[in-house]
């Protein structure tokens, strides 16, 4: 095996289109079980870790540029407030020893269909910058993920950073597990509100082959706001409004019966949050209207 | 390949290294520092955790080529010399060790909760832990070290 450790990103990229096969490693904490157990013997380890870069994070025009290698810790230390449906989901990530090794730009370079950041950045619209030596592609979110860990990151290319323009609204981000850490999520969810264009933003874990979206319950509960003149009157949900979005997020899920969980079970979870994070998320939308907060919003985690 | 590093402020050249090895398996067999240990290799069970640069992490999910340069702090690096670090004597007292094996993740995982909060509550506590399985003592006597290391500590420094 070889061992690179590139120190500049050209050098990186350079590193990656020479030996395609060589395996990144930035965290570790998804690779290096992989070798541990002899499920992984790549030709060579790409080490990412001494790339400045990919551990910054920046404002860049309106958004958030959130270099790859930037780890779950961080972010909730430093984005809370301005990230708040990623931070949310951070927090539920593994154990503060994972979370101060384990990177965004790793749980996409997993593409783990239970991978907690990836619902939050569906509903927060995300772009991934993709990077190799014949340059740079920007790819919607919902684009990234091709299959059951298989995402659109051709073998020359790195991950370079995420793009996320910071909410206009509340988010939410709700998991199921059998404990409060270090658990693979049953199902997951992520909602954002975004009222700067009266729209809504979803993203749906562990219950599908990838993370995805639910767009017809996203143009569902948009539009209902709309027609009932909600997105200025900042009304209550009218009966009814929060479950019937969540019986159309489930219906947008396709999820499989597995250890942690029966198909079942994910679909009537599914429904459940995303009733629950549409309404918290609509609560603080409307107080949000008495003055804002800094306060980070709490975790939620279920049962 | 040959990494070097500096644990619990020592300088290591080690030799010999496989590129895909852990900094667990190097610390525990090729540079003679058994403290931390292997349990579970997946990140479960944090009977590994040490410093790394200043960070507590699991050491077998770190690879050893990615601490070279770096700065490692084992559970051997905390006492001073003959001297237990509080934290330590406080796990002997409260009989929060009966195999073993947890504890010097768990000694390590305290460590940096009581360097970041004095005297932390117990969910504080509870969360700071939640990396840090132990499969014999029950978690009750855990908390009493903890505690009982916070009011030591501020004890120490009022
Ligand atoms: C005990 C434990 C608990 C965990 N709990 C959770 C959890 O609750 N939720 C969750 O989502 N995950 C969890 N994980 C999985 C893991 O921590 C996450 O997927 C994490 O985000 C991986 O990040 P990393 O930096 O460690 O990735 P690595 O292990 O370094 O890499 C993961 C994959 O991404 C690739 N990669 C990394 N960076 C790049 C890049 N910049 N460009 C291209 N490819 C790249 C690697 O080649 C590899 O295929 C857990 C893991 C462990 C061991
Ligand atoms: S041995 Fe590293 S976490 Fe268990
Ligand atoms: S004392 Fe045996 S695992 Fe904790």
């Amino acid at each position: 095996m070889d061992f690179l450790a590139p120190t500049t990103w050209a050098d990186a990229l350079a590193a990656k289109a020479e030996h395609p096969d060589a395996l990144p490693v930035a965290g570790g904490t998804d690779v290096m079980v992989e070798i541990n157990f002899d499920h992984a013997r790549p030709p060579a380890l790409l080490d990412l870790t001494r790339l400045p870069v990919l551990r910054e994070w920046a404002r860049d025009g309106g958004r958030i540029r959130l270099g790859a290698g930037v780890t779950y810790a961080r972010v909730i230390d430093e984005l809370g407030a301005t990230l708040p449906g990623l931070a949310m989901a951070s927090r539920t990530v593994g154990s503060p020893q994972i979370r101060n090794r384990g990177t965004v730009g790793g749980n996409l370079g997993s593409a783990s269909p239970a991978g907690d950041s990836h619902p939050a950045l569906l509903a927060a619209d995300t772009t991934v910058e993709v990077a190799s030596v014949r340059g740079v592609r920007l790819l919607p979110i919902g684009e990234f993920f091709t299959g059951v860990k298989r995402s659109a990151l051709a073998p020359d290319e790195l991950i370079a950073a995420v793009l996320i323009t910071p909410p206009s609204g509340p988010q939410q981000y709700c998991k199921i597990g059998t404990r409060n850490a270090m658990v693979i999520a049953v199902s997951a969810f992520g909602f954002a509100l975004h009222p700067d264009r009266r729209g809504v933003g979803t993203g749906i874990g562990s219950a599908a082959p990838t993370p995805r979206r639910a767009p017809a319950a996203e143009e569902f509960l948009a539009g209902e706001l709309e027609a009932a003149g909600l997105w200025d009157s900042r009304g209550a949900l009218p009966d009814g409004l929060a479950r019937e979005f969540g019986h159309r997020v489930r219906d947008a899920a396709s999820p499989i019966d597995d250890v942690r969980g029966t198909a079942a079970y994910r679909l009537a979870s599914l429904s459940v949050m995303a009733r629950r994070a549409a309404t918290w998320a609509w609560d603080a939308h409307r107080s949000a209207a008495c003055g804002p907060s800094d306060e980070d919003p709490p975790v939620r985690m279920h049962p | 390949m040959r990494i070097t590093l500096t644990v619990n402020g020592a300088r290591h050249d080690v030799d010999d290294v496989w590129e895909g090895e852990s900094l667990l398996y190097a610390l525990r067999e090729r540079m003679g520092l058994p403290g931390s240990k292997n349990a579970c290799e997946q990140g479960e069970c944090g009977s590994c955790t040490v410093y790394l640069d200043g960070l507590p992490v699991c050491s077998c999910l770190v690879a050893a080529g990615q601490a070279q340069g770096r700065e490692v702090t084992t559970v051997e690096g905390l006492a001073d010399g003959e001297r237990l670090h509080p934290v330590q004597q406080a796990f002997v007292e409260c009989g929060a060790v009966q195999c073993g094996f947890c504890t010097p993740g768990l000694i390590v995982s305290t460590h940096d909760l009581l360097e970041h909060n004095a005297r932390p509550s117990d969910p504080e506590i509870r969360e700071a832990l939640a990396g840090n399985l132990c499969r014999c003592t029950g978690y009750e006597k855990i908390l009493d070290a903890v505690r009982t290391a916070a009011r030591t500590l501020s004890a120490e420094q009022p």
